[in-house]
């Protein structure tokens, strides 16, 4: 980290709640362009329950569409998020303080999304779903079957929105009391209500400091679990034989945080651009966050290559089936040309320059590509894994998505924007706190000629 | 708590909070009378006070064994009250129950961390005693808690000690 600003706390305050006290011009237009959007997607859901799933273009014997692969996407994203926060706490790097905020309410809302993605809708009658999953059906005396990969999910996707929605609010705390201080009237009583009585006693920091910390290393292997668990939706399941792969788990956990870190990166860009934190998110912050993405993505890459290895040495029917499927046929053949190039072949030779990893618009550009990469590589595991004649699937088959399965997608893109845009309208985006606390261990030393910045950490 | 009186002081740089720290006490105030108060977290020691203690750590062992005994008490009495045999697998199969009370274990100790740092944070606090909203823009405060008769003490030794202002609040 060269570059550095110091800034007073009544400068931090006054800068990091701009996006509170001050609606900017774009706001309201950008918020309810979402809104439109995502109204548009429930209104499509409400078609469906209405009329049934046979309005989307499911249909033997491909029975998961856009909606499981959005599912995957978003619980994908969703992992990022906190991972990112929580090594970098874990191992204290001095560059998270500005993204961790960031990260984790993505991880948030990017979970809300996958839930309303998929699973919700997916069942053909959502209003019985509960029913399946929480034991109290005292009734009927029918209850859930603990051996169905689709109860392991929800356990593990509900215990990992739990953990990071309390994860986020614990370290929203002493942030809240800054907003307490600086309102008035009902809104000050709000903020005090949320910030719980918060003033700043040394036992009060040195939780919260330990909160971090604590969390980040119970938070981790809940991480690990979910998208382990969501990959044996797949591989445990009787159907298709190419998903039964032993490395399913740690290829999509890892192609999680390559797509999860990616959009971290975008928003951090995003951050700069709206509310103008150019001072807090510098060029250093994306070189960095460019050079974990070149290992991450190198080591996805090679457990993408890992599978094709098992799938083409083993040479296996349903394995080749699925890779002629994903190559030679048509529009597969096409989508996987588009998924390779935009995930790695392009985003990551251009990282390995200094000046596309300390740009912010190819940052913004090398990030995006990556996840339209990363929502193809689902769509071609799911569609064409699907597509042939199964042992309780006497059928081929193909699929074409519906209009109203293309709206539902569209709605949880944008209920991810406009959570975050609502959410950075109410809550501090960049922990002032955690910002402070690193002025206040900062100085500049003299090596040589050279005027360095250094941090004193206990 | 209600015959209770909080006075504090507001100083602006980290030595002269340390020094004042010393009179206070010297003055015949104990540590369980005065706090710090600051706006962004401070290494342990730097104004010369003692280490904060704390038990959080003893939360989440609690909450990950209550965890993992719910997960056990669910997923095993869900197959015996409904004997649906899947697969060909026995009616309590362990290999599905481990990843429920996972997440169980994990879910208890997290909840009860959260728990615990609320609670050891004494959160939430009802009265806010004495405490002026320049804490978060940067201030320091020196807050002195005690009896009413011992509230002018406490108001000379922070005046006298560098406080560029000092304020009286209920306890």
């Amino acid at each position: 980290m060269q570059e550095h600003h110091h800034r007073t706390d009544k400068q931090i305050n006054k800068e990091l709640l701009s996006s509170i006290f001050a609606t900017p011009k774009w706001w309201p237009i950008a918020t309810l362009l979402c809104l439109i959007v995502y109204l548009t997607g429930m209104t499509a859901f409400g078609y469906m329950l209405n009329k049934g799933v046979g309005v989307t273009g499911l249909n033997r014997p491909v029975f998961w569409g856009f909606y499981m692969v959005n599912f995957v996407f978003w619980i994908g994203i969703s992992h990022a998020g906190i991972m990112i926060s929580a090594i970098l706490r874990l191992t204290q790097a001095e560059w998270r303080r500005p993204i961790t905020r960031a990260a984790e309410v993505l991880t948030v809302f990017s979970l809300i999304a996958a839930l309303q993605a998929a699973p919700l809708v997916h069942v053909g009658r959502p209003w019985r779903a509960d029913l399946w999953v929480f034991p109290y059906d005292f009734s009927r005396g029918i209850w859930i079957n603990v051996k169905s990969p689709f109860i392991w999910d929800p356990s593990a996707v509900m215990t990992y929105l739990t953990a990071s929605t309390l994860f986020v609010f614990v370290c929203l705390i002493p942030d809240l009391a800054i907003i307490r201080d600086r309102t008035k009237g009902i809104v000050s009583k709000i903020y005090g209500f949320l910030s719980l009585g918060w003033r700043g006693t040394p036992v009060q920091w040195k939780l919260q400091i330990v909160a971090g910390i604590l969390l980040s290393a119970l938070v981790l292997p809940v991480f690990v679990s979910v998208h382990s668990i969501v990959s044996w939706d797949f591989a445990a399941q009787i159907g298709p034989e190419a998903w039964h792969s032993t490395i399913f788990a740690p290829y999509f956990i890892i192609g999680a945080i390559h797509s999860g870190v990616s959009a971290v990166a975008t928003v951090m860009v995003v951050m700069v651009w709206l509310f103008k934190w150019d001072k807090y998110i510098t060029s250093d912050h994306l070189d960095a966050i460019g050079r974990l993405l070149i290992i991450v993505a190198t080591a996805w890459f090679f457990f993408f290559f890992l599978e094709w290895v098992y799938a083409l040495y083993t040479l296996e029917g349903p394995e080749l089936a699925m890779r002629q499927l994903q190559v030679f046929e048509m529009p597969w053949s096409a989508l996987f040309i588009v998924f390779v190039i935009t995930a790695y072949l392009f985003p990551v030779p251009l990282w390995l320059f200094k000046k596309v990893r300390r740009n912010f618009l190819w940052m913004f550009i090398t990030t995006i590509s990556v996840n339209i990469g990363m929502w193809l590589e689902r769509f071609l595991i799911i569609v064409p894994g699907l597509m042939r004649k199964q042992p309780l699937m006497f059928s081929w088959g193909t699929y074409s998505p519906s209009i109203v399965e293309i709206l539902m997608v569209a709605m949880t893109f944008a209920w991810v924007l406009m959570g975050m845009l609502l959410f950075a309208r109410v809550f501090p985006l960049i922990p002032l706190f955690d910002i402070k606390e690193g002025m206040v261990g900062r100085d500049e030393i003299k090596i040589g000629r050279a005027k360095v910045p250094a941090s004193i950490r206990e | 708590m209600f015959n209770k009186r909080s006075v504090i002081g507001l100083f602006t740089d980290e030595d002269s909070v340390a020094d004042a720290l010393d009179k206070v006490s010297e003055s015949g105030f104990s540590s369980a009378e005065y706090e710090i108060l600051t706006g962004t977290p401070y290494p342990d020691g730097t104004f010369g006070d003692e280490e904060p203690k704390h038990k959080l750590y003893r939360f989440p062992i609690i909450g990950a064994m209550c965890g993992f005994i719910v997960g056990l008490l669910l997923t095993a009495g869900n197959q015996i009250a409904f004997p649906l045999i899947t697969g060909g697998k026995p009616l309590l199969s362990i290999p599905p129950m481990l990843i429920i009370m996972y997440e169980g274990t994990m879910l208890g100790a997290i909840l009860f961390t959260v728990f615990g740092i609320i609670f050891e944070s004494r959160l939430p606090r009802l009265f806010m005693g004495a405490y002026d909203t320049k804490i978060t823009e940067g201030y320091i405060g020196i807050c002195i808690t005690s009896t009413p008769e011992k509230m002018s003490t406490a108001e000379e030794v922070l005046k006298n000690n560098g406080a560029e202002e000092v304020k009286r609040g209920w306890e």
